[in-house]
């Protein structure tokens, strides 16, 4: 924080850092906020993922300015943020499918045909149901 | 893997001698750019570790690689990119202002969207391209890999939204792999 | 006004590493806490890099990368014990 930047630059830099924090806040507000787990996972990939994004595009003109040299390493975290957030998403939606979590009663459609929606129950169950069933699916 | 010796390994004899030595030319230049971009200097002794690693990776694991990335059209691919960055940064924005509204307005829904791609990778591109641009999350893949389930925040037409997915995700990833 | 700028910013992530503790403790099932745990990684990822333009350093860029990568494993790991009872088939 010792060397000066121009003020366009502080400037861009500072809006881009309040602004990923702010994507970050609105995300989180909506994990707290929405009523069931399908709702939910939506919002890592909307809020928290941009603002990194942002957060990290802000470091990498703050750092090639201060350092006079381009700094790319903050785009290496980027992409993977952005490459890794759907397959995670993806992963947990199909452990709620899965393990049945229930969902909102306004919801449209329903998963599929032979899963309908079951109640919820405790993980231990969940877990020797599901071994049950892998082992009658391979044989 | 389970399979075991069944995995059919890709490469034969009668392949050219650059295709024996890099059997995925993709896999190593990205691991040659992110070796470089990671260590930050461009000295030949990082290149040449760099080159080392992306030719010795790729062959430790290409059991894992049974079906090698084929890109048809690279101009396409780069369009597709555009588009779906720019379709994350404007879905990001609605998905916020979705947010600020009271949760009990939303409409969500299941839907199931059926597919036309075969091509593995094509399906796994598609899934995350659903799941990056925020009000949609593909949530399961059937067990033949010809349905893909949808779960979306806040969808007021569902017709609509399958054929937007299809006209503007899945005809490019077509012509792409 | 850079400074003031990551001050504030850091503020507003802690809030949301609160709301995502606040789920956390809700749940109310197993993959609500797998969910905040994915959020609060990526969320701790930021902090650090603010850190390191608050300190002027670049030596969390290494830091955030490790946590950027082994957020995701663990997630994935977590999740596949789930679904399949075992990670590694």
């Amino acid at each position: 924080m010792s060397t000066e930047l121009p003020f366009l630059v502080e400037l861009l830099v500072s809006a881009l850092i309040l602004a990923g924090a702010g994507f970050a806040v609105i995300g989180a507000l909506g994990l707290a906020r929405m009523p069931d787990f399908y709702m939910r996972v939506h919002l890592p990939t909307a809020g928290t993922t941009l603002g990194v994004g942002c957060t990290l595009s802000a470091s990498v003109i703050y750092f090639s300015f201060s350092l006079q040299t381009l700094s790319v390493h903050e785009f290496l975290i980027s992409m993977f943020l952005f490459i890794t957030a759907p397959v995670s998403s993806h992963m947990m939606a199909k452990v709620a499918l899965h393990t049945g979590v229930k969902f909102v009663d306004h919801t449209q459609g329903r998963p599929w045909p032979s899963r309908t929606q079951r109640p919820s129950r405790d993980n231990s169950q969940i877990l020797s149901d599901w071994q049950t069933r892998d082992r009658k699916e391979t044989e | 893997m389970s399979e075991g010796p069944t995995v059919r390994i890709p490469t034969e004899p009668r392949d050219p001698l650059w295709f024996r030595l890099l059997p995925h030319p993709l896999i190593s230049l990205v691991i040659l750019v992110a070796w470089l971009v990671l260590d930050g200097n461009l000295t030949p002794a990082n290149i040449l570790l760099g080159g080392f690693l992306a030719w010795l990776l790729p062959r430790i694991t290409r059991r894992f690689w049974r079906h090698p990335v084929h890109i048809r059209s690279w101009p396409k691919l780069v369009r597709f990119a555009v588009i779906v960055i720019w379709d994350i940064v404007i879905a990001n924005l609605q998905a916020i202002r979705l947010l600020l509204k009271s949760p009990q307005d939303l409409q969500p829904a299941f839907f199931v969207v059926h597919l036309e791609l075969t091509n593995p990778i094509a399906i796994t591109v598609l899934a995350n391209t659903i799941t990056l641009t925020p009000g949609t999350v593909s949530a399961d893949l059937s067990s033949r890999q010809e349905r893909l389930l949808v779960h979306g925040l806040h969808v007021p037409d569902v017709e609509a939204t399958i054929a937007l997915i299809k006209a503007r995700y899945e005809a490019p990833l077509k012509e792409i792999f | 006004m850079l400074r003031f700028a990551v001050i504030v910013a850091m503020l507003l992530f802690t809030v949301s590493l609160l709301l995502n503790l606040y789920r956390m403790v809700r749940g109310p099932d197993l993959v609500d806490r797998i969910l905040t745990l994915d959020s609060l990684y990526v969320n701790a990822i930021a902090i650090i890099i603010l850190l390191g333009i608050f300190l002027g350093s670049t030596l969390f860029f290494e830091a955030a990368m490790l946590i950027a990568m082994m957020g995701f494993v663990g997630t994935v790991a977590v999740c596949k014990y789930v679904l399949r009872g075992n990670i590694i088939e």
